[in-house]
């Protein structure tokens, strides 16, 4: 049960759309910056394979120009 | 507060990501981010401006379960841009003390017994209308704050003045920002700074007047500094009676004789047309001159009138009349040597600097505190230094709202929320809003505040309702106005979040939802309206000073002038109050608009906000296609005053040897009721003392922490010495801090004020010391 946090750059004048995007999908918080374009991403997700599925979807964002992780954790099940 | 393993866990990834955003970008604001609103061990931060003073710092507050636990400064507030003093990071805890009044008290048989706050409305209700049947219209009065919000002040008039026909409305404003109205009205014809904030970051000399910032306006003195940091050339100049950390700070200090800056500013422009210094051009175009009458007297006697007039001169008869302010004829009244009246002079008359002068209490609190401040207003007008940013003369106020509900609601007796009472024009306008006759509304002012305490004492006023203020600490000559309040057929309501020496001569007790308990409007120093939810719950039956308002108006009958439900009043108050306003000059925004930022600059007209004023790059009531228009006045001119230097009304003798001089410290907010229940500001200072020059502390044979005892006229107090402190008054002076209820210094201060402005000096009373 991996939590993972990052912060994500969007392309030039892409904040919105970028958190939009992020919204939409699935284990995923968004906490916006007030005043730069700079996006806290937290994913909270059941297992391994679902966060690296996740973290594939948010690299492919075409609103995202980088993302750099911040905090990992991944709590295996007994 | 519950959490989880896991939640926990998530809360340490959002906060390392946090951790991470704020060393990589600087500044850097989740403020407005509203993560599990109310949830456990989660914070909800919401926008306010900080209640203590008048700068106007935006604040975000944080909540967790229903109360407010953490603060930080509003990086989207431009007033402050994240930065907070110690009262704004402190300000939540004063919600918290425990002894916070959460329901109303009655006295009966000489006891203050708890009530339902119903039954106590209804008393207040009934005592009012048999007070005015039978004493008539002017025996009941309401004086309040500039700690009131908008709404708070714009129902007390509309009640008092609309409804029951009684100019008995006044604040604790008239204590501290009287001078300033009636300078920028006597100077302008509009009240209110022309400039902003924005000129501290554009100034290149600083002149403070009387005026210690680094402890009352903290957040503006450090952003001074930082300018001062950041570029080159930048001077800070204190010009004082006494050494503070403002002194410590500044690149040079300036001492004079307590009341002699009336010499000193007629100096500087001595200077400024000796030197050939005047900006002739803006002059010709923009000013006129003018004088007054002169020996206006101090006001100590009942029933003291006074009425200015004005004369027209010209600049050769303004010129004449500085003649008798040469810098070496000033050096020998004020102390200041001569040169450095003339270096004060260069600087503002050197073209290629921008000036901006502060002040506040040390120019306002002052028997001629009109005349300081036209004379200031006069040396920025002849070296045409206004009105564009860095060129500034800027009254700095002390409460958070005593321009937004005092000035510009208008809640003193003259005042209506546009105009004045004497104007027929401006009483049929606040008829028709307020929906009352306008024979409703009375022509003529009755008592200013030191008279209206007067009135009290000899009976004049019968009944008398006292909001968000503490004036049985506060009131100079403090002694006759609590006895007078304690006469038996006199009738007091108090209105306050905490005991206090006020609510102790109180018949009713109505306890008050405090600040973000409630939603409502401050108007800070720069015409800056901050609006603010209710963020928590007020405690017990506690209840915002606008619905305690509403509830007697209605009480009273006035149903149709109170229509509001207590779900929601404030904005349809705000809309209803905004109609006065309408025009370039005064435009405020709407409520959906307030709601939205942490502040909005007045005139907003179009959807922006007015920096400076009087400019027509900034300004959209600028009309006459010049430079300026400073339409204030009917001649379209900003006036220059002639105005004498006359001495205090009561100076040092052989018998009261020692100037007495009041004041505040950065740790405490007027006269404590609040501050000293935050634990960490009240240990930091935790009682008054009386600050000695250490010489006449040694001729007195006391050392610090010693008892002294204060002899005045008027009274005697006994407190502890304080010898080279933060504050170090010159040979001949004492200061003394008011914010300590043990230590009532106002017994031993004088009620003379202002006669044009009516506002008492606090600075200046003759006493002597004794080893106690």
């Amino acid at each position: 049960m991996p939590i993972f946090s990052y912060l994500a750059i969007p392309k030039r004048d892409a904040r919105k759309s970028l958190c939009e995007e992020l919204s939409t999908l699935e284990h995923c918080q968004v906490i916006p910056a007030d005043n730069q374009d700079v996006v806290v991403v937290v994913t909270d997700t059941p297992d391994e394979h679902t966060e690296k599925q996740l973290q594939h979807t948010i690299k492919s964002l075409p609103s995202l120009q980088s993302l750099s992780l911040a905090f990992g954790y991944n709590e295996k099940l007994e | 507060m519950k959490l989880d393993r896991r939640e926990f866990i998530k809360q340490a990834a959002i906060g390392s990501a946090l951790a991470t955003a704020g060393s990589l970008f600087p500044g850097i604001s989740f403020g407005s981010w509203n993560r599990l609103a109310g949830g456990p061990g989660v914070l909800a931060w919401q926008k306010t401006p900080c209640r203590f003073c008048g700068t106007g710092c935006g604040l975000l507050v944080g909540v967790s379960d229903g109360r407010a636990v953490a603060v930080k400064g509003d990086p989207n507030c431009t007033v402050n841009k994240g930065l907070c003093c110690m009262k704004g990071y402190h300000s939540v805890q004063a919600l918290y003390g425990r002894d916070r009044i959460t329901t109303a008290k009655v006295r009966k048989n000489g006891t203050l017994v708890e009530v339902p706050i119903s039954e106590a409305l209804n008393l207040v209700a009934e005592k009012l209308k048999e007070t005015r049947d039978t004493y008539g219209k002017d025996s009941v009065a309401m004086y309040g704050s500039g700690q009131w919000t908008i709404p708070d002040g714009y129902v007390a008039s509309k009640l008092f003045k609309g409804c029951l026909g009684t100019n008995n409305v006044e604040a604790n404003a008239r204590l501290c920002m009287a001078s300033a109205v009636t300078g920028f009205m006597t100077s302008f014809g509009l009240d209110e700074p022309m400039g902003c904030y924005e000129d501290i970051d554009h100034a290149d000399v600083f002149v403070t007047w009387g005026n210690n910032m680094a402890e009352m306006h903290p957040v503006l003195f450090s952003r001074m500094l930082s300018n001062r940091k950041r570029r080159a050339g930048v001077k800070i100049i204190d010009f004082a009676t006494r050494f503070t950390r403002t002194s410590q700070a500044a690149d040079k200090t300036i001492i004079f004789k307590p009341q002699t800056d009336l010499a000193v500013a007629n100096s500087i422009c001595y200077e400024i047309i000796k030197n050939n210094w005047v900006n002739d051009n803006f002059v010709n175009e923009h000013v006129s001159f003018h004088k007054g009458k002169t020996n206006i007297g101090y006001g100590t006697e009942d029933h003291f009138t006074f009425s200015d007039s004005a004369e027209t001169i010209d600049f050769e008869a303004f010129k004449l009349f500085l003649e008798d302010y040469t810098p070496e004829k000033v050096e020998k009244i004020s102390g200041v040597p001569a040169e450095e009246i003339k270096y004060l002079a260069s600087l503002y008359g050197n073209p290629s600097l921008k000036v901006t002068s502060f002040w506040c209490m040390g120019m306002n609190q002052h028997t001629r505190g009109t005349w300081i401040n036209n004379l200031v207003y006069n040396i920025h007008l002849l070296v045409g230094k206004i009105s564009t940013p860095g060129n500034s003369p800027f009254s700095l106020t002390g409460q958070p709202s005593a321009c937004g509900t005092v000035r510009e609601v208008g809640t003193l007796t003259h005042k209506l929320p546009h105009g004045v009472v004497m104007n027929e024009n401006d009483r049929q306008m606040a008829a028709e809003i307020w929906q009352v006759p306008v024979e409703n509304i009375d022509p003529k002012p009755s008592y200013h505040t030191v008279e209206m305490f007067r009135a009290l004492d000899r009976g004049d006023i019968k009944f008398m309702w006292i909001q968000v203020t503490n004036p049985m600490v506060t009131m100079p000559n403090l002694r006759r106005y609590r006895d007078g309040a304690l006469k038996d057929d006199r009738f007091v309501v108090v209105s306050d979040v905490y005991p206090t020496p006020t609510t102790d001569v109180a018949d009713v007790i109505l306890p008050a939802a405090m600040w973000i308990e409630q939603e409502g409007m401050f108007g800070n120093s720069e015409r800056r309206t901050q609006h603010f939810a209710q963020i928590v719950d007020p405690p017990g039956e506690a209840m915002s000073d606008t619905w305690q308002i509403i509830e007697v108006a209605k009480r009273l009958g006035f149903e149709k002038q109170f229509p509001w439900s207590q779900d929601n009043y404030i904005e349809p108050i705000w809309e209803e109050y905004r109609r006065f306003h309408t025009g370039p000059k005064h435009e405020m925004a709407p409520y959906t608009v307030l709601a939205e930022r942490s502040g909005v600059q007045w005139p907003f007209v179009d959807g922006r906000e007015t920096r400076w004023r009087y400019n027509p790059a900034y300004d959209p009531a600028c009309k006459n296609d010049k430079d300026f228009d400073f339409y204030g006045k009917k001649d379209n001119r900003a006036w220059i005053w002639a105005r004498p230097y006359e001495p205090a009304a009561e100076s040092p003798d052989e018998e009261y040897n020692f100037w007495l001089n009041t004041g505040r410290v950065i740790e405490h907010w007027h006269t404590g009721s609040m501050t000293r229940r935050v634990p960490v500001l009240h240990n930091a200072v935790p009682s008054s003392y009386v600050e000695i020059h250490p010489e006449d502390a040694a001729d007195l044979g006391v050392v610090n922490g010693e008892l002294v005892k204060i002899i005045s006229r008027r009274g005697e107090l006994t407190m502890p010495a304080q010898i080279n402190g933060r504050g170090v008054p010159v040979r001949g002076m004492v200061f003394v801090p008011f914010f300590d209820e043990s230590y009532l210094i106002n017994e031993v201060t004088l009620d003379a004020f202002c006669p044009i402005s009516k506002q008492p000096d606090y600075k200046k009373c003759a006493v002597r010391l004794e080893k106690a």
